[in-house]
């Protein structure tokens, strides 16, 4: 067995460490041992560490490394991918994108576990006609609370539970989901530029079902919410022909640069923040049709750029995503507002539409709007003001994504999550002693 | 558990009326407490200091018993917060002034606050680094003194055993390197408060809650040494290395 090594973990914001025994996983039954032998400190599995907050660590916990078990093949008869939780969606895409399939649903970062894409729910450009990742998993294989393993069909209460359940029912070993069929590793993408926010959430409430892929990044320093809206779908073969494309299947996307390693604090302040978004902006045409990207340029870009999660410097940073019904879709404009106020200044300001959730109780999409920010720790003034925009969007049966979340209170979460006892109780049916725990947990007492 | 801005859920107080420590609980984001334990001898003091927190609308506020002297309680009366959820920050803050004069004719006066500063302290101290080492996370604020930075001959019977407390939470936070555990050391000069209300109050004075805003902001930043005000810090330095003759001219 390996050995436990005390490990700091951090979520992708680098805030708030806490120090655990790191296993590296190596079979399920040494998982089952580690959740059976657990101190009163618990368990919890950790993949390649891109939630936000505090979802992937558990402090004095044993914490289990995932990420040395990623074996994974695809069926390409019916369509699927059965893969160990450790298994990188980024090594996965290696494979089968050349062999003309694609995962169907793809969050900003291809750098995640198949078992934290499941933990988590991740959602990506297509939730408004797709759905989440939770969507199209047919099995998952887990070690609940006792160290016994199961096999979970979404027949199973405990199979919902598990999607966008944060590691809290069980460590997941293996799943399969479906894939979809791509001709090309391009994607062609329609650019529309508009000069205020509102007639990008016009735009995209009327042209969302045009296309399979659908996001929106605003201009978070403009009084005006001006912004730019990009579209795709998978090109065919014969749109990479008439472009001249050779090898329209090939896939190798490289890292292209690196973050420094020490940033000054501060470096990211409403002044770079704004040249930053004023050239971002400026890049993009007032309109254009048809420009196959590869899926990397047009799925992950930040992927490109290593450890980028460095460039806000010492005290870190958070992402404030948060989700409101239709019925609220004013509320978009309010809290841009307000963070232009306080002075935060975000770069990567993302807004787009979802479609109807899916049965699990912890998943976070649901119809309407979701809008991400990026907003360094530093700034004052910060935690209160995101406490009173919490308030307005539990008010209106908006909430919060955990996979992203590292502040909000108890009370808020359970606000604003409903379905939060129903998911107890199927929770208890796995976990009776409450063995899976993550700061998370702890913080929103989960 | 501390948010991403660093902002506590849990706090205990051993020493649970110290006026500084309630004063740093107040300039903490009381909507984000969810748990205060306010440690000390059942007294009504006591009781009056967790009645003021909880006016103030702080969720989960409760008096606990304990006695510094006690040290054979010490370990079960810590266990027993730490098991019930995790503690973000612990404010060791119970210590008693004495009087030296009283010390030197009865050295037992001295004994009594050695015992409190000093022996209460260590006790205490280990039972909490244990278990923040355990939860992976946490920080204990240990409330010293300038007074330890050198004895002085108007209280050092006082000054040495916060001179003892201090070294002994400069190694216990070393001894906590990378367990996630922290020790955060605060030395403020003259505070306004009982404890010092019949004494005449030397330069660069504060009140509880400058005291209370320097601990909230270096808990923030991580810091592991703070002197209260500031700038003590150089004034310190300076007397540190002040030789004998001159020092012992000083005003005392």
């Amino acid at each position: 067995m390996s050995e436990a090594v005390a490990t700091q973990l951090s979520g992708w914001g680098r805030t708030t460490p806490t120090v655990a025994q790191l296993v590296e996983a190596n079979s399920p039954s040494q998982i089952a041992n580690l959740i059976t032998q657990s101190s009163s400190r618990g368990v919890l599995a950790r993949g390649l560490g891109r939630s936000y907050g505090d979802a992937a660590q558990s402090g004095g916990a044993t914490v289990v490394d995932m990420t040395t078990m990623t074996d994974f093949s695809l069926n390409p008869e019916n369509m699927s991918v059965t893969a160990d939780a450790g298994a990188s969606i980024d090594n996965i895409l290696r494979e089968i994108v050349p062999r003309g399939f694609f995962v169907p649903v793809s969050a900003g970062t291809r750098i995640i576990t198949v078992g934290g894409a499941i933990a988590a729910d991740i959602h990506g450009k297509n939730h408004h006609r797709d759905g989440s990742f939770g969507a199209h998993v047919t099995e998952i294989v887990i070690i609940n609370g006792r160290g016994e393993q199961l096999t979970l069909a979404p027949e199973n209460p405990q199979f919902w539970a598990t999607i966008g359940g944060m590691g809290l029912t069980g460590i997941i070993t293996s799943a399969t989901f479906t894939v979809i069929p791509i001709q090309s590793s391009y994607i062609s993408v329609d650019t529309e530029r508009l000069k205020d926010l509102e007639s990008i959430m016009s735009s995209l409430l009327e042209r969302d079902h045009e296309y399979r892929y659908t996001v929106a990044w605003i201009d978070s320093v403009s009084p005006s919410g001006r912004g730019v809206i990009t579209r795709g779908d998978h090109a065919t073969i014969a749109q990479c022909d008439s472009e001249g494309i050779k090898n329209p299947e090939s896939y190798d996307p490289k890292k292209i640069a690196s973050a420094p390693g020490l940033v000054p604090p501060g470096l990211l302040n409403k002044l770079s923040v704004r040249a930053f978004n004023e050239g971002w902006y400026r890049k993009h045409p007032r309109s254009r049709i048809g420009e196959l990207q590869r899926i990397g340029a047009f799925f992950h870009p930040l992927d490109g750029v290593h450890d980028w999660n460095r460039i806000y410097g010492p005290r870190g940073f958070l992402q404030y995503q948060f989700q409101v019904p239709d019925s609220a879709s004013d509320l978009i404009g309010v809290v841009l507002n307000k963070l232009r106020e306080i002075g935060a200044p975000s770069f990567l300001t993302v807004l787009k539409r979802f479609g109807p959730g899916n049965q699990a109780p912890l998943s976070f999409p649901q119809s309407g709007w979701t809008l991400a920010a990026d907003l360094p720790a530093g700034i004052s003034e910060l935690g209160r003001t995101l406490d009173q925009l919490d308030e307005l969007i539990s008010a209106v049966g908006g909430r919060l994504y955990l996979a992203k979340d590292s502040r909000q209170s108890p009370a808020n979460f359970a606000r604003t999550y409903p379905r939060l006892d129903e998911w107890r109780g199927i929770r208890d049916t796995m976990d009776p002693n409450h063995v899976f725990a993550s700061d998370l947990s702890r913080r929103l007492e989960i | 558990m501390l948010d991403a801005l660093g902002e506590p859920q849990s706090v205990l107080v051993l020493g649970g009326t110290s006026e500084i420590a309630l004063a740093t609980i107040k300039e903490m984001p009381r909507h984000r407490l969810r748990r205060v334990l306010l440690a000390g001898r059942p007294s009504e003091s006591l009781d009056a200091a967790v009645a003021q927190l909880k006016a103030l609308n702080i969720a989960g506020v409760e008096p606990i018993e304990f006695d510094a002297k006690n040290t054979d309680t010490h370990g079960a009366i810590i266990d027993a917060a730490f098991d019930a959820s995790d503690i973000d920050v612990v404010i060791l803050a119970f210590g008693v002034l004495g009087d030296q004069m009283t010390a030197e004719e009865d050295p037992s006066h001295a004994v009594e606050i050695a015992t409190v500063n000093y022996t209460g302290s260590v006790s205490a101290g280990l039972h909490v680094a244990r278990r923040l080492k355990n939860q992976g996370h946490g920080t204990l604020v240990v409330l010293s003194s300038v007074a330890g930075d050198r004895a002085r001959r108007s209280n050092f019977v006082y000054g040495s055993t916060k001179a003892g407390l201090d070294a002994f939470a400069q190694g216990l936070d070393a001894s906590l390197e990378k367990t996630g555990a922290h020790v955060l050391i605060v030395r403020p000069g003259f505070v306004r408060t009982r404890m010092t209300s019949h004494l005449p109050e030397a330069p660069m004075t504060t009140n509880p809650e400058d005291v209370a805003k320097i601990i909230v902001t270096a808990l923030k930043k991580g810091k592991s040494t703070v002197y209260a005000p500031g700038p003590l810090r150089f004034v310190m330095a300076g007397l540190k290395t002040l030789p004998k003759p001159l020092f012992r001219k000083l005003p005392s």
